[in-house]
């Protein structure tokens, strides 16, 4: 099973970008499921979102607790939460940033999600759409296939411009 | 077709293809996405049904009531606080014979507020007549919430069902679903005492002590009835959609020693708990309980049985561990996890059958003496 646990703040589309993860696995063929963490939070809290992928039919619906994949939206969570807790020791992570992460001397995927949404025009309430291009560079990872990536954000979203911010996102993530 | 989409998601589509006639909604946490779907649905002009904004759960109810009098089929949606301000109504529904369905997906109750899953709210209305169901995944929650119209409807039955989903687990976890045409399994609703204004007739008049417990006596009488037309209609819908139902769903039963009893998501989990307990050589299984009302005959003689209750009943215990004492006469070992949404993983629940002390009571969490 691939689990992946998505870092944001509310308002910022961390439990629709797993939303995203879930529907471009489903049609990718597999089994997945993308459960959010609701907790007492409002705009701007540190938020969880959780999603899952497998071949088999999915029967865990407890939190995530040791992801293959961690994924921050917004660099500004690193000081204030544990974003590597319980990480696997090949697991992987993708920071929304445009100049390189060091995290506990990890190796740290980086895309500037917010520039690209900005240079997109991508903004809803004069923030920048981060949920739609994050799943491009997440299927730059292989964690789904980059077309189905864009067939599920095309799914949800009818603006264009999501399907183009997330294919930049796939081909400007720093591996 | 399939898609992948959260429970409360699949239920809005289950009521669709049902077409109810009337749909009183109030919205609360964490229900508000099956009757926003449905007003979507209303409209967009996919689905020709009353819908009926009202101003609180009392009255959605009493709305359904109404409608249903009239031999319309009935739906909504609550959760929580909002069951159970509709508890005087829940009681009227069952007792006037009216077949409503009704989602609630299941949420603690306050105080103190708290909006995550727990079955206290639905286990506390267990005594209505309602029937009730528990579900634990998106496509159970779909295909349970067509048959329940089905049963409720069922001239053998007549009393209102109740669907239940744990709140956020699985309200929100989006799931592959795959959906079906119903057809003819849910006929058109025939309420033989629906009202009839050509036919004037007086509704729940004063009922004397001389006939009241014969109404009571009708009640239980369909309440066991609906045993066998349960089953009924499982085996209807599994020889036309090809997924078969049980009253309970059991997982690596056959041999086991050990069952753990549970209902919802918990259940589903613990199948995972089930896996890693037999590869350490512990021969365990799991009985989800789907079916509460009409509470199941279950013979569960010479397996050590553990229970978990994501509910409780104040001075004297978790519901299900307490039912499972008198109906199938065991001392099962009864955990009481997850409440309001405490996380309790399949590790947790493996930990629970190591750790098993049977005719005792453990709270999940609670240091010192229980």
């Amino acid at each position: 099973m691939y689990e992946v646990r998505i870092h944001s703040r509310g308002g910022q589309g961390g439990v629709t970008a797993a939303r995203l993860i879930a529907l471009a696995a489903f049609r990718d063929g597999k089994h997945a499921t993308a459960t959010p963490f609701y907790g007492a939070e409002r705009r701007g809290a540190p938020i969880v979102a959780f999603a899952r992928i497998d071949e088999n039919p999915i029967r865990i619906y407890s939190q995530v607790r040791s992801p293959d994949l961690v994924v921050v939206l917004d660099r500004t969570l690193v000081p204030i939460v544990d974003v590597l807790k319980g990480l696997k020791p090949r697991g992987a992570v993708l920071v929304n940033s445009g100049h390189a992460v060091s995290l506990d001397h990890m190796k740290v995927h980086r895309v500037d999600l917010t520039g690209i949404a900005l240079d997109e025009n991508l903004v809803i309430a004069g923030e920048p759409v981060l949920d739609t291009p994050v799943l491009g560079a997440i299927a730059r990872l292989g964690v789904v296939s980059l077309e189905s990536a864009t067939k599920a954000i095309a799914e949800l979203f009818q603006d264009p411009r999501n399907v183009s911010a997330a294919e930049r996102a796939y081909r400007e993530v720093v591996l | 077709m399939k898609e992948i989409v959260t429970a409360n998601y699949a239920i809005a589509e289950a009521v669709k293809q049902a077409v109810p006639g009337v749909i009183a909604a109030y919205p609360i946490t964490p229900q508000t996405e099956i009757v926003e779907r449905i007003a979507q649905y209303v409209a967009r002009g996919e689905l020709a049904c009353d819908y009926i904004p009202v101003e609180s759960e009392h009255s959605a109810m009493a709305a359904c009531i109404g409608a249903s009098a009239a031999g319309v089929r009935t739906f909504t949606a609550t959760s929580s606080q909002g069951l159970l301000y509709m508890h005087e109504m829940l009681h009227w529904a069952a007792g006037a014979r009216l077949p409503v369905v009704m989602a609630n997906v299941n949420r603690a109750v306050g105080p103190p507020w708290n909006v995550w899953a727990d079955h206290t709210d639905a286990l506390s209305q267990r005594d209505t007549g309602w029937l009730q169901v528990y579900v634990a995944t998106a496509q159970e929650a779909y295909d349970t919430t067509l048959m329940a119209f089905r049963i409720a409807e069922d001239k053998e039955v007549l009393l209102p069902v109740m669907v239940n989903l744990d709140g956020f687990l699985l309200s929100h976890t989006m799931q592959d679903l795959e959906t079906v045409e119903p057809g003819s399994f849910i006929p058109p609703l025939h309420l033989p005492h629906a009202i009839d204004p050509a036919h004037p007739a007086a509704y729940a008049p004063l009922t004397g002590p001389k006939d009241y417990y014969r109404f009571r006596w009708e009640m239980e009488k369909s309440m066991r009835a609906a045993r066998r037309v349960i089953t009924r209609v499982e085996k209807d819908f599994a020889g036309r959609f090809g997924r078969r139902y049980g009253v309970t769903e059991e997982y690596r039963c056959e041999d086991a020693d050990i069952l753990v009893v549970a209902m919802g998501t918990l259940a589903r989990e613990a199948e995972v708990a089930v896996d890693r307990l037999r590869a350490e050589g512990t021969r365990a299984g799991v009985m989800r309980l789907r079916w509460f009302r009409p509470f199941p005959t279950l013979d569960l003689t010479g397996r050590e049985v553990v229970v978990i209750d994501r509910d409780y009943s104040f001075g004297f215990g978790g519901v299900l561990a307490r039912s499972l004492c008198s109906a199938a006469r065991i001392e099962p070992f009864s955990v009481i996890a997850g409440l309001g949404g405490q996380e309790v993983t399949y590790e947790d629940i493996a930990s629970f059958v190591r750790e098993r002390r049977p005719g005792e009571e453990y709270w999940f969490g609670v240091k010192g003496d229980v």
